[in-house]
């Protein structure tokens, strides 16, 4: 397991949060998922600049009682499924991209 | 609807987000087709500014689909800036267009910013035919040239063909065209009134034999005719409570000069995004409220109908005939053409000997005071007279 591994949002998806779930299309086949509020937490805090290994430590294990093995371990996975999908892109080092929306602070 | 796209609609009508939004950028149009109900002088277009605006507050307002329409969109100089501002806050987003402006540098663009698909009006595969609807010669020829380059990118296209009494048979060469592009088929066999309420281009609409083959045609409709044509049961009690359309429920319709309505097909004035935030509008406009307020069971006349629990009622073409709680005639004629059985409206007429499509004149005008208050007061009258 990567710890280091850093996270964006991809360009090429629409997405939009509803309450506490996130609706993400892929633009390259439309397809449709969603999120559930734990990785709904991910993909926001996906700026290409926090690693997984903090952004787990620091958002997912401080609202949820969850050890942080275990969460980073499902992370891993739900990122790596998400970049399958072209949602994400994951990357060992910093990923120098805006992914972030006008208004929206990083 | 698909299984996930029907549970986020309907988390989406239980949260009161607008997911949907239609956004028409201008009105100007470099074609002048026989059944457009626009009007297309440019009467104070919303700028770039206001629209990136709006498009920050909708996409605030969790408006997830976003179909970009107009007029012809791209006779707007910052249809690009417009373009990618909207992908920036991150939209689903459809293209309307006739494509005409479509060449290769703008195709590239499209696919660079991720546009979900693009929906092309043909009217006909026969040149003379369609150039004489769209009154613009060589515009069939370059409609499909656009769609050519857009599916070279590999960018969903979706061939939309509306039938008149000029195209009534040329659904089967259009539908093959759309074969022949690799590009999807949607077929629309009704004409609706102009926004102002001017019912004349209803003339254009095909006859009743003509809507019952297409209407009868498995091939085309996608669903069983014996189903689709069965004899209606009557509304139950659930059909009773159920909600028209998605209009005004999670989706809305917001014209070039920054004026809200429940779709683009249902000209009630709710609000203007010049003097109001877009989110305001959509939670606490009376207008809209009023609209959400409506099920079957409070149409005095559809809720009687045999067609009632099986109609596709459009709230919006009854408004347009002077009544949001009436029948719309239109749809009661697709129903008839459907089953052979009269709706309760249709029988109405009948006794009173009025002719197709000589219903009330309406005429809807942007938000103004008057304009207002006149809708409300045809919501009001008609309800009593229905």
């Amino acid at each position: 397991m990567n710890s280091k591994r850093y996270v964006a949002r991809s360009t090429a998806i629409a997405a939009r949060v509803l309450g506490d779930e996130t609706m993400v299309m892929s633009a390259v086949n439309s397809t449709l998922f969603t999120l559930d509020e734990v990785a709904t937490v991910i993909w926001e805090s996906a700026d290409g600049a926090t690693p997984l290994e903090e952004i787990v430590a620091n958002k997912i294990c401080t609202q949820y009682d969850i050890p942080q093995e275990v969460a980073l371990k499902d992370a891993e996975g739900l990122v790596e499924e998400l970049a399958g999908h072209g949602l994400l892109l994951l990357s060992d080092k910093p990923i120098a991209q805006s992914t972030t929306a006008p208004g929206e602070s990083q | 609807m698909n299984g996930l796209f029907a549970e986020m609609t309907a988390k989406a009508l239980k949260m009161n987000i607008p997911l949907s939004v239609q956004l028409d950028l201008t009105y100007r149009c470099n074609e002048r087709c026989v059944h457009c109900y626009l009007d297309h002088h440019d009467h104070g277009e919303m700028t770039t500014a206001e629209i990136k605006n709006l498009l920050d507050q909708m996409a605030d307002a969790g408006v997830f689909y976003l179909t970009i329409s107009g007029g012809e969109i791209l006779m707007r100089r910052d249809f690009f800036e417009i373009l990618e501002y909207a992908r920036l806050r991150t939209f689903c987003i459809k293209l309307k267009t006739n494509g005409i402006l479509i060449r290769k540098q703008e195709a590239d663009r499209i696919k660079a910013l991720g546009v979900e698909s693009v929906q092309i009006s043909i009217y006909s595969h026969v040149p003379e035919v369609h150039d004489a609807i769209t009154k613009l010669p060589g515009s069939l020829e370059q409609s499909i040239e656009a769609i050519r380059r857009l599916r070279a990118h590999g960018i969903q296209v979706t061939l939309a063909n509306v039938l008149m009494v000029q195209n009534a048979n040329d659904y089967v060469g259009v539908r093959a065209l759309a074969a022949e592009l690799d590009a999807q088929f949607i077929m629309d066999p009704m004409i609706t009134p102009m926004m102002d309420g001017d019912r004349s281009i209803l003339n254009l609409n095909i006859d009743e034999t003509a809507l019952r083959e297409v209407l009868r045609n498995e091939s085309l409709t996608g669903a069983s005719i014996e189903q689709s044509c069965a004899p209606p049961q009557g509304p139950d009690a659930d059909a009773l409570d159920m909600l028209p359309c998605s209009a005004g429920h999670t989706a809305c319709y917001v014209s070039p000069y920054g004026d809200v309505y429940p779709c683009v097909q249902f000209p009630l004035p709710s609000g203007n995004v010049r003097n109001t935030r877009f989110v305001d509008i959509w939670r606490d406009s009376p207008q809209l409220k009023e609209v959400r307020s409506i099920t079957l069971r409070d149409m005095p006349s559809c809720s009687k109908c045999t067609h009632g629990g099986t109609c596709t009622r459009c709230p919006g073409l009854a408004y347009l005939e002077g009544n949001m709680r009436g029948p719309s005639s239109q749809d009661c004629e697709k129903s008839y053409a459907r089953t052979g059985i009269p709706s309760e409206n249709l029988k109405a007429r009948k006794a009173s000997s009025q002719p197709r499509h000589s219903l009330q004149l309406v005429q809807i005008q942007g938000l103004q005071p008057a304009a207002r208050s006149l809708a409300s007061s045809f919501a009001e009258s008609s309800a009593v007279s229905a």
